[in-house]
């Protein structure tokens, strides 16, 4: 019997802490498929965030470095310089990159850094208890937003995909989901061109990932999944940005 | 034997470099060389001081309290600068820009070092006048020394720098 | 060609990026601000030239994160700074100590608190012998007095930085940063020492994957991490305390100062030795590990210590510590802009010596 579809070589054999329904074990896999595929595993560095994936190299089988709180790119900007041969990714959540990161995020891009970033969207903090994300939605509860987000007081969810696209530094955006199997193979095909871009030495390239937090959306991971078209595409349309 | 110099004048006049020509001159001579610049917000107008110390033992802080001797290129800074010079101190100043005082007991020396350096063929060079009558008065270093100095810095290709520079320190050296 | 050596008169910023260049550091990020514009300036056009990298970053922050990167890649690297931004960097600096990355940081002091001033100031003592950042963790320090030395104990810190794999700081102060004397620099092609990296991130070609981290998460793994650190903070107290001393044996007034202000002391131990008056100098070098060693005969009946600082009082605590009550300890400090003269440390070393 032939064997079509197994394990990446470079995912672990292990079982992930995230949540039933979570984006990152998905977001991983597809990461470790095209690193496998693009034959790059030994060349690799990643820099982990801090957030839920911040144990990434539990389950990733390449070099891991891990960043404090916001910094992945300026790690990233630091190892890239020194070791163009290799191939650098960073794995950012919504709070890293696009809140306590924000400056690094902007002048990677605006550097024109050839790295690769990919940017887990799921509009809440998970790791520290469901708190309110610079991507939450208008009217979202969350632990810090008990009532909802409203605009006067926490301002509105930020696009930092399409604030980054006017940057010339930057060579490729997509917006991707991973809510049903044909947008999963969308999103495998947009991390292709990512790194594919960094390994022909384009530039600066960053996937959004809208992903699904059932945890902290207070949702079954099912319904978690049908949210994201409902709720999370209206305020995050899907798409190539740049 | 150690000499405690005070440069000073405004932003665009060269004084710093007229503080570094004379540290690597004595340098070259085998002293130990201090130089401290004013480091604010000066910038191209405003007042700009350094504090250069020439020994012949180990130098302490290279900031100076009371001065031996000052090289005084503005008026403000005349102002500011003249009492820091000790009593029997000697004070070189440019009298295209400070108006000579009323004051005597310490050791003025006034020249035009602007008019001279205008004469000389560039008013940057204005510095290099006041180096040259200060040490023909001091004799802190030698003039060999000096001119060294001034053809290191000139720009490879640009010898007229140096020579108009040069020209002024001999004016200067004229002077005392 | 090696071993050549060319005099220069350079300023202590631009001996530090002389220095760091000589030691084979291959990455510099740093941000501007007074008084240390000099040595990002000197790096700006000596780094690229020697094929190496420079990066203005976007902050502090950028900055030391950008050298951690860097660090973990393998390289020899470094960042500047002046109080406030040094302030900022110390999340860095704590997850270097934490992942165990060589790294070099240079602080040239300025006054605060706060925006403070650009006027020369050692009042960062505690914040970088203390573990500025969080965490119990220790950077070596490093104070030179002097423009050569600062040339020279710039080399030091990145092979003591490799040696233990931890944050190496370079403190000095403004007017050190500024002053300009003349260095010997080494014009030789002689190459650094290369130190062994197997913990490097290089991509996992032909062995396991290298994990860089700080984060223990598992019970008592954390502990056991804090174990090790303090096991080398203990080796690091025993090999590497430096200091120079000048005429303690007999004296009944001894002053302890570094940096800038250690040059101030010695020349009034000098005046004072003079005038026959029993004065001496210890001069820390290295600020952590304090070293303690240089005291370790003195502390006699009658003996007194003068400490004399650029701040309010920060060594001499250290100085406390290590004398456990054996000798009077007084202390002659000004900050925010004053400098201990020579005249006022004779005149309060003359007093205790009454």
């Amino acid at each position: 019997m032939q064997k079509i579809y197994s394990r990446p070589l470079s995912l672990k054999d292990t079982s992930t802490h995230y949540c039933p329904g979570c984006g990152h074990g998905i977001a991983h896999r597809l990461v470790c498929e095209v690193i496998d595929e693009l034959g790059i595993r030994e060349r690799v560095i990643a820099i982990a965030p801090v957030g839920c994936a911040v144990i990434a190299y539990d389950y990733w089988d390449f070099d891991v470095s891990e960043a404090a709180h916001g910094r992945a790119m300026a790690v990233a900007t630091g190892i890239k310089r020194m070791r163009p041969e290799n191939i650098v990714f960073t794995y950012q959540g919504d709070g890293d990159l696009a809140a306590i990161g924000t400056a690094e995020t902007i002048h990677t891009a605006n550097r024109g850094e050839n790295i690769t970033v990919i940017f887990i969207n799921n509009a809440v903090y998970g790791m520290t208890g469901g708190q309110m994300a610079p991507t939450t939605l208008l009217g979202q509860k969350t632990a810090t937003t008990p009532g909802g987000r409203t605009p006067e007081l926490y301002g509105y969810p930020l696009k930092i995909s399409e604030m980054l696209a006017v940057l010339p530094g930057v060579k490729y955006i997509e917006r991707v989901s991973l809510h049903s199997p044909p947008e999963v193979l969308k999103a495998k095909r947009a991390i292709t061109q990512a790194f594919k871009n960094q390994m022909d030495g384009v530039g600066f390239s960053l996937v959004e990932i809208i992903a699904a937090c059932p945890t902290y959306w207070g949702m079954s991971p099912q319904k978690a999944q049908q949210w994201i078209p409902e709720g999370m595409l209206k305020e995050f349309p899907l798409g190539r940005i740049k | 034997m150690t000499e405690k110099i005070i440069i000073a004048g405004e932003g665009g006049q060269g004084i710093m470099l007229l503080g570094k020509v004379l540290a690597e001159a004595a340098m070259l001579e085998g002293r130990f060389v201090t130089w401290l610049p004013s480091y604010g917000a000066e910038v191209r107008g405003g007042t700009a001081h350094c504090m250069v110390i020439v020994s012949d033992e180990q130098i302490g802080s290279p900031y100076i309290k009371q001065a031996d001797s000052a090289i005084i290129m503005n008026n403000p800074s005349f102002e500011r600068f003249k009492d820091r010079v000790q009593k029997k101190g000697l004070i070189i100043a440019n009298s295209s820009l400070v108006p000579p005082p009323q004051e005597s007991g310490r050791r003025f020396v006034f020249h035009p070092f602007t008019s001279l350096a205008i004469g000389a063929g560039n008013i940057k060079v204005a510095n290099m006048v006041a180096i040259g009558c200060f040490i023909r008065i001091t004799g802190l270093v030698k003039k060999e020394s000096v001119l060294k100095v001034i053809q290191a810095h000139t720009p490879a290709g640009r010898q007229e720098v140096g020579e108009v520079n040069k020209r002024a320190l001999a004016e200067g050296m004229a002077l005392a | 060609m090696t071993g050549s050596k060319k005099k220069m008169l350079i300023s202590g910023n631009e001996a530090i990026g002389a220095g760091a260049i000589r030691a084979g550091c291959v990455f510099y990020a740093g941000y501007p601000i007074t008084p240390q514009n000099e040595l990002t300036s000197y790096m700006a056009e000596h780094m690229p030239a020697a094929g190496r990298v420079f990066i203005q970053a976007e902050s502090e922050l950028a900055a030391i994160n950008m050298v951690f990167g860097a660090a973990a890649a393998g390289a020899r690297a470094m960042t500047s700074s002046s109080s406030p931004g040094v302030s900022l960097k110390q999340e860095g600096i704590s997850y270097i100590a934490g992942a165990q990355l060589p790294a070099v940081i240079v602080n040239i002091m300025r006054g605060g608190p706060g925006l403070g001033n650009i006027s020369p100031s050692q009042s960062d003592y505690f914040q970088a012998t203390r573990s500025g950042g969080h965490g119990d963790y220790h950077s070596i320090v490093l104070a030179p007095a002097s423009v050569p030395e600062a040339y020279t104990l710039m080399q030091r810190a990145f092979a003591l930085s490799e040696t233990y794999r931890g944050p190496v700081i370079l403190l000095g102060d403004g007017m050190l940063g500024q002053m300009m004397e003349v260095v010997e620099l080494d014009t030789g092609t002689k190459a650094p020492a290369v130190t062994k990296k197997p913990w490097a991130l290089t991509g996992c070609k032909g062995r396991q994957p290298n994990i860089v981290r700080s984060i223990y998460l598992k019970e008592g793994a954390l502990e056991k991490f804090n174990l090790l650190l303090q096991k080398k903070y203990h080796l690091i107290r025993q090999r590497e305390q430096r200091y120079e001393s000048f005429a303690v044996d007999d004296a009944r007034v001894i002053i302890v100062a570094y940096g800038t202000m250690a040059r101030i002391a010695k020349q009034a131990v000098m005046a004072l030795r003079k005038k026959g008056k029993k004065a001496g100098l210890i001069r820390p070098i290295t600020l952590w590990p304090f070293p303690a060693s240089a005291f370790s005969v003195l502390g006699r009946p009658r003996q007194k210590f003068l400490v004399t600082e650029m701040s309010y009082g920060q060594m001499l605590e250290d100085v406390r510590l290590t004398l456990e009550g054996r000798a009077e300890v007084s202390f002659l400090g000004r900050a925010g802009g004053g400098i201990p003269s020579e005249e006022e440390i004779t005149a309060r070393a003359m007093r205790l010596l009454q």
